[in-house]
């Protein structure tokens, strides 16, 4: 037993096993999105609902579970998520990406690339790409089974019509071994190639619309764009003002309220872990005594 | 319903099933990987590893179809008492556990509808051997190509022709399992 009145995990063993049903659906089908009877979590919609009940049904007592929000391990969500689930699973936790089994991400890829026995858990807001296009359930879910994606294609030619090239940067579509487009939930289009050919296991869930989807390891994930307007994963001008990174994506820190500014690595435990290796930025003060 | 019908499930359920579901996961998510699943006892003809998908899988929301000789007083009670799945033909089954030759025609298994692709049967073949060598798989979920010992190439071909209809599979061998889900491609070698 894991505590008065709950179950390991939270989730009761049935929901559990419809919920794992589930997952496994969507591993087969890859991109596909897969109906679930998501249930009322003790947090709202909008926190991670669809993406704490697929981690509750993968957890394991020895599990290490790694939450970032943003990229960041101590933001609200992320340290609310990792406390609920050392309270009703008793699992260890950890910051360190390359240290942990399970990874709950609301908007973010880590920057260290995952590995074989890895799992990432994505909380998605809006699942159908299409939703924004086409508002009616009953439609999109015909345009998938027919493979009619001609109209996402229209909206990024608009894009490019009108800014001159693809304006999308985050929740950027992409096409699943060439059959489901998938959205793949708010992470920056930066972080697009690391879906593709990834060797963990990536999980996609969506509580309030009620559906999982999933990436088996090494599949190909290709982000839509056009011959004359290839895909571009950009990246801000800058380096890390802590760490000195010059391939990490960057969040933007407003410093004081005359312009002053900095640019800072979005997955801490990357900056992190490069300070403690030695690396240094334009900005960076000695790490505190134990830190490291 | 005889006393052994109440044995052989899990001793703690939620580890177990956690622990089970992990497994299922893997294989099904890399085809070709062969792992081992225990803390299942079912009734012969059940593997343990297929006991141990039941136990983790299956309720009274999910039919079963027990094909040939897996259609035996010992394991519909079994199934009865730690599950509660009912008991269907092989047309309504969402979950199959037999052998390959008893589980054939397998046409008449749901494929799921091109709207919902997930409506479809999952077959839990019972091998008498189960190793990785023999067809060549590609497709999701493998790093380049991995080998598995199927019971049938042609059956498997058809069922990929489908995508993203069609039946997925797990092969067990006693307490082995594999995971063959329809994305994938095979092919004799």
């Amino acid at each position: 037993m894991t505590g008065p009145g709950y179950n390991f995990a939270y989730l009761d063993e049935g929901t559990k096993r419809m919920i794992r049903r589930a997952i496994l659906k969507g591993i087969a089908v890859p991109g596909y999105q897969v109906p679930f009877s998501a249930r009322e979590m003790p947090m709202p919609y909008g926190w991670g609902t669809g993406g704490v009940q697929v981690t509750a049904a993968c957890l394991l007592p020895e599990d290490r579970l790694k939450v970032i929000d943003q990229g960041a391990d101590d933001t609200t969500n992320a340290v609310s998520i990792r406390r609920f689930f050392e309270r009703t699973a008793h699992v260890a936790t950890t910051t360190s990406t390359t240290a942990a089994t399970v990874i709950q991400t609301r908007h973010r890829i880590p920057e260290h690339p995952l590995r074989e026995g890895q799992i990432l858990v994505f909380q998605v807001p809006i699942p159908e790409p299409l939703r924004f296009l086409e508002p009616r359930e009953t439609e999109t879910r015909r345009m998938h089974s027919l493979e009619e994606y001609g109209l996402m294609h229209v909206k990024l030619y608009e894009d490019i019509a009108r800014h001159g090239t693809i304006a999308t940067s985050y929740a950027y579509p992409v096409r699943v071994e060439g059959r489901y487009v998938m959205d793949p939930s708010p992470i920056p289009k930066f972080d697009n190639p690391r879906l593709s050919d990834c060797a963990a296991i990536q999980l996609f869930g969506a509580g309030r619309e009620q559906r999982i989807y999933a990436l088996p390891p090494h599949t190909q994930v290709v982000s839509l764009d056009f011959e004359d307007h290839p895909f571009d994963p950009g990246k801000a001008p800058h380096d890390c003002d802590l760490c000195g990174a010059v391939d990490s994506y960057l969040d933007e820190v407003i410093t004081d309220d005359r312009g002053g500014r900095m640019f800072v690595c979005s997955d801490t435990d990357h900056c992190t872990c490069r300070r403690a290796a030695g690396h240094s930025g334009r900005l960076a003060a000695p790490l505190p005594a134990g830190r490291a | 319903m005889t006393p052994e019908a109440l044995a052989g499930g899990f001793a703690r359920p939620a580890e177990e099933a956690a622990r089970g579901f992990r497994g299922l996961l893997e294989v099904l998510a890399r085809p070709g990987l062969i792992l081992r699943l225990g803390g299942a006892a079912p009734p012969a003809p059940l593997g343990a590893a297929a006991g141990v998908l039941a136990l983790v899988l299956l309720d009274r929301t999910t039919p079963v179809h027990l094909a040939g000789g897996h259609d035996c007083p010992d394991l519909r009670d079994w199934l009865a008492f730690h599950c509660g799945a009912p008991l269907v033909g092989a047309e309504e089954a969402a979950f199959a556990f037999g052998r390959w030759e008893d589980l054939h025609p397998v046409a008449r298994f749901a494929i799921g509808t091109p709207d919902y692709p997930d409506r479809a049967a999952t077959l839990v073949i019972d091998c008498p051997r189960l190793e990785a060598e023999g067809a060549r798989l590609r497709g999701p979920g493998i790093r380049g190509e991995a080998r598995l010992s199927l019971p049938e190439i042609a059956a498997f071909r058809a069922n990929r022709a489908r995508f993203p209809l069609g039946f997925d599979a797990f092969l067990t061998c006693g307490d082995r399992i594999a995971g063959l889900p329809r994305s994938t491609r095979v092919e004799d070698v």
